[in-house]
């Protein structure tokens, strides 16, 4: 931030590696954290620190890790990373705000996932919030309405966490702490249902308006479509995600006997978001907005998951409820994960047609496998992952979720299997053939230029940093397609350890 | 008592008496020539002074009663506090931007030492006559500041309409004291609580309609919706640091004397004007809200804004709870009042930087600010979003104490209201960062920023951060300031 403004090779190059460094440790965070407790079959929160801050409100500095966090610790490093080496080549204006509030940004969600005190929680929380505001407001297309997008993003999520807010002051007068794990030993609410009721809403509107879950959804696609590639990437790879893990952080342990009674109704908009989120991705003639689309339907599953998950507490007696209901959780937590790797990849990629094109309309392309092979393979693998094709990284989330699920609320999951039927179309008739297959036709499109902006007679296919940014998370999807446990194990131990307490 | 010890206890405000006059005196003798400057130090120095003395009394003594009208007690001081360090960032910030606008800028900075003083007598004050005088006290000081710039019409306009409005408000409070008098034939607030026991029947309604005449005179100094109607046009027309000082200080004021009056001299009746605050907050800040959203001028905008805010801090009466753990509803309203003296003292001076640059705060001269006063354009951002209460600034603090105070007391509905409202005022709030940052601006003159407000800006700053970061200094400050009205100790 001290550094000269017009320097940009500078700026450019110190965001860089210092993007690089969260990266690192938060790898070794999980290779320490397996070694230390995975192995010994343990899902424990590590890692803590706990500092007085403000000690007249008992409010701490408590962080810590355990194996729900951890994974998606890495996505934010991975896709910062990425992100700020992505950019680095493609922004041109005000670049110097670009990188500060990015690296900021990732500061707030980092924040999100290690707190463990309401306040601090809701801190982190809100951090995030201004500089989304700033990059989509400032970095946007101009005809994507940016200005319009950034406001509705930050009134819709604010209008969610004043509410948290008053349902954080909420428990902190029914258990005297703000610190998320002795509240939840505690119990929040027990003996006034009604108070624990409201305060369940008023945190779950606050979640699912980040998530975001049908019919909270409306800010999502013009935010997706106003923001920056990068933007877009950390939108959708990490800050959707935000709402899902505080469901899974804040509300599974401190509201059970409420999750359970409302768990339906939480699953049931997973559903509707799976099946009405597909149904409307296919409709959609803008490249962008169709992927932002195919966010309201895949953030659909984890809260079908998550739903189903709480749902299971309500019928603790019966047997394979557990393992079901673990099955669910990690389905939604994998299906977190996994969304944000695939997402991210796919958004990059709208990022690298969009660089040359200018424009996102599909009709405006065709026949591009011929002409930009390596860009085709690269959306041949995001989107087969996105569809869910087994040995790909999506298929195991939606594997565990619907066999969670299916136990557990059947009929919700038989109507949420349309959505992967759905989705198939949507990813195979309005990307693969629409953009890639067919005859090409040149005077289709005429303003082609290449990634930095000089004139081209048609697409040039993808540049070497292109490649860098993506082949990692292609890398990662086919990785995990094959070896689901690698990352599973994390939640798994975790899920199992929370729902043991619940149960 | 005797009078050597009376001067003790009364030697801030005795410092700020002669301060004012000094600095007249010397404003005569330096003719003008230094276009108040030296009038300006000396009034800076003459608050300093006062600052540490009011802060020196309460170390020791926590609570003492001069003449048996005027306390010396922490939660004076820390109005007292409040004022003095309101009043001199405005002093600062006027260095610059009076220069040139009016000649008589040594009786200005006179009148901002008066002003001063006016509120530290009215913060005071423990009987009902005293009170009176303190607030007239004020109310004529801020008259003449506000109607300063005499060969401005809208400063003119201000200044009348705030008199008529201050005349009459002041008729009302007068009245309503007549009837506390006539009931119990004392003005003291603790003998009036003695008085006021019996709260049925006919010796009630009495109690009320009292109440609600007093509420006159301080709701129209804090800008409480019905008695608001003077507000944006006098914080329009007025000087901006004088808006500034009114938005501010004198909010403060009219909430702290508020806050004294009430659970003083009236704790049977807390259920009453418990209900009457709590409609008033709703009242204040949804009208606030919904007539800032149409404003198109940023010193308008920052008025109704200001307007609402006042509903947010009215909050703390409406949940006040003697016997709160950690939210008496009280220690909210100063957390609140403080972190606000700052956010708003901010906001209005960076208005007023664009205003001398660009001779209006209309919306397009805020367009593309990031690009020609980046600095200045961060600073605005941070008190923006201090104003929305976004975390972690002091506003936020302030937001979430009123809040936790209204969510204890169970006055859910209205924890509803107050949380709707605070999103309807991000969206102009981020509407002024929208026009600062993604808009071009047609004017590419880079602007500059005198010394004296740069420093305001900055101070102002690191005091909105500090509150929200730190927060544990404030906040024991606040609660300890408080704790001697809420348990009557006296």
């Amino acid at each position: 931030m001290l550094m000269p403004k017009e320097d940009t090779k500078r700026i450019k190059q110190f965001s860089i590696v210092w993007s690089f460094i969260p990266l690192v440790l938060s790898a070794w965070l999980a290779i320490d954290y397996w070694v230390r407790f995975l192995a010994h079959g343990s899902g424990e929160m590590a890692y803590q620190v706990n500092l007085s801050w403000i000690r007249a409100l008992g409010v701490n500095y408590h962080i810590g890790a355990d194996g729900l966090s951890i994974p998606l610790i890495f996505l934010t490093a991975l896709l910062t990373f990425l992100g700020v080496y992505y950019s680095a080549r493609v922004v041109r204006k005000r670049v110097k705000e670009f990188f500060v509030l990015f690296l900021f940004l990732s500061t707030g969600m980092f924040g999100v996932f290690v707190a463990l005190d309401l306040i601090l929680f809701y801190v982190f929380w809100e951090i995030g919030l201004v500089p989304m505001y700033f990059m989509i407001g400032i970095w946007g297309q101009a005809k994507d309405r940016p200005q319009y997008a950034a406001i509705k993003f930050f009134l819709y999520t604010l209008a969610g966490s004043v509410f948290m807010l008053l349902a954080i002051i909420g428990v902190y007068l029914s258990t005297g702490t703000f610190d998320i794990l002795k509240a939840a030993e505690v119990g929040v609410w027990t003996s006034w249902p009604l108070a624990a009721t409201l305060s369940f809403w008023a945190f779950f509107v606050a979640f699912a308006i980040k998530v975001p879950s049908f019919p909270f959804h409306t800010w999502l696609p013009d935010a997706h479509t106003a923001a920056p590639t990068a933007g877009s990437v950390i939108l959708a790879g990490v800050l959707l995600k935000l709402g899902a893990y505080g469901i899974l952080r804040i509300l599974l342990p401190l509201f059970p006997q409420s999750f359970a009674q409302f768990g339906w109704i939480v699953a049931l908009l997973g559903v509707i978001g799976i099946v009405y989120g597909a149904f409307v991705s296919l409709a959609q003639t803008d490249l962008k907005r169709l992927i932002a689309y195919s966010s309201v339907s895949h953030m659909g599953y984890v809260l079908l998951g998550i739903g189903a998950t709480a749902v299971a507490l309500n019928m603790r007696g019966q047997e394979g409820m557990f393992k079901n209901a673990t099955m669910a959780f990690n389905g939604a937590s994998l299906q977190m994960f996994m969304h944000g790797i695939i997402t991210g990849a796919l958004f990059f990629l709208v990022g690298v047609i969009y660089e040359r094109a200018h424009t996102r309309e599909l009709a405006k392309f065709g026949g591009l496998s011929a002409v930009v092979p390596v860009f085709y393979a690269t959306m041949m693998f995001a989107g087969f992952a996105s569809l869910g094709l087994p040995g790909l990284a999506g298929f195991w989330a939606e594997f565990f979720t619907f066999r969670g699920a299916f136990g557990i609320v059947p009929v919700l999951a038989i109507i949420g299997v349309i959505g992967i039927v759905i989705t198939a179309a949507y990813i195979l008739f309005r990307i693969i053939q629409n953009v890639f297959l067919g005859e090409y036709d040149p005077k289709k499109w005429d303003h082609w230029t290449t990634v930095d902006g000089e004139p081209a007679d048609g697409p040039t296919d993808m540049a070497t940093f292109e490649k860098v940014t993506l082949w990692p998370l292609v890398a990662v999807m086919i990785i995990l397609g094959i070896f689901p446990s690698l990352v599973l194990n994390f939640f798994n131990q975790t899920a199992v350890d929370i729902l043991s307490r619940l149960f | 008592m005797n009078a050597f010890e009376i001067i003790r206890w009364l030697s801030p405000e005795l410092i700020l008496l002669i301060t004012g006059f000094v600095v007249l005196s010397v404003d005569l003798a330096m003719r003008r020539r230094d276009e108040g400057r030296t009038a300006a130090v000396i009034a800076l120095i003459g608050l300093a002074v006062a600052l540490v003395m009011s802060v020196l009394l309460v170390l020791n003594n926590p609570a003492t009663i001069v003449a048996s009208t005027f306390a010396v007690d922490p939660y004076a001081t820390f109005f007292k506090v409040l004022a003095i360090i309101g009043a001199s960032l405005v002093i600062l910030s006027s260095m610059h931007f009076m220069r040139g606008k009016s000649l008589y800028l040594g009786e200005y900075y006179a009148l901002l030492v008066f002003v001063t003083l006016a509120v530290s007598v009215a913060v005071s004050a423990t009987n009902l006559m005293l009170v009176y005088v303190g607030i007239e006290f004020l109310s004529i000081t801020s008259y003449i500041l506000t109607g300063f710039l005499r060969n401005n019409r809208r400063s003119e306009e201000a200044a009348i309409k705030y008199f008529l409005y201050g005349a009459s408000a002041g008729a009302v409070m007068l009245y309503g004291i007549s009837l506390v008098y006539g009931a119990t034939g004392t003005t003291d607030l603790v003998a009036v609580s003695e008085l006021m026991k019996t709260t049925g029947g006919a010796n009630h309604l009495l109690g009320i309609a009292a109440i609600v005449l007093l509420l006159g005179g301080f709701g129209f100094k804090a800008s409480l919706v019905p008695f608001h109607q003077w507000a944006p046009d006098t914080y329009d027309g007025a000087p901006t640091p004088v808006t500034a000082f009114l938005a501010t200080v004198s909010k403060a004021a009219g909430f702290a004397v508020a806050g004294r009056v009430f659970i003083m001299a009236f704790p049977h009746f807390t259920t009453d004007w418990m209900a009457i605050m709590g409609s008033l907050a709703i009242l204040t800040m949804t009208v606030g809200n919904l007539t800032a959203l149409k404003q198109t001028s940023v010193k308008r905008m920052l008025a109704y804004s200001s307007i609402a805010q006042a509903g947010y801090i009215v909050l703390g009466l409406a949940a006040y709870n003697p016997d709160g753990q950690t939210f008496t509803g009280l220690n909210g309203l100063l957390i609140y009042l403080f972190a606000y003296l700052f956010t708003n003292i901010g906001a209005f001076f960076v208005v007023l930087a664009v205003e001398k640059h660009a001779g209006s705060s209309d919306f397009s001269t805020f367009k593309g600010l990031a690009k020609r006063a980046p600095g200045l354009a961060l600073l605005m951002t941070l008190f923006l979003l201090s104003l929305t209460g976004i975390p972690p600034t002091g506003g936020f603090l302030g937001k979430f104490y009123v809040f936790a105070a209204v969510v204890d007391r169970g006055l859910l509905i209205l924890a509803a209201i107050a949380a709707v409202n605070a999103v309807i005022a991000a969206f102009y709030y981020l509407n002024v960062i929208r026009l600062m940052f993604f808009q071009e601006s047609e004017d590419e003159r880079p602007l500059t920023v005198s010394a004296g407000l740069n420093f305001s800006l900055v101070l102002s700053a690191i005091m909105v951060l500090a509150i929200g970061i730190l927060a544990q200094p404030f906040i024991t400050w606040a609660v300890d300031s408080v704790l001697m009205v809420s348990k009557r100790g006296f």
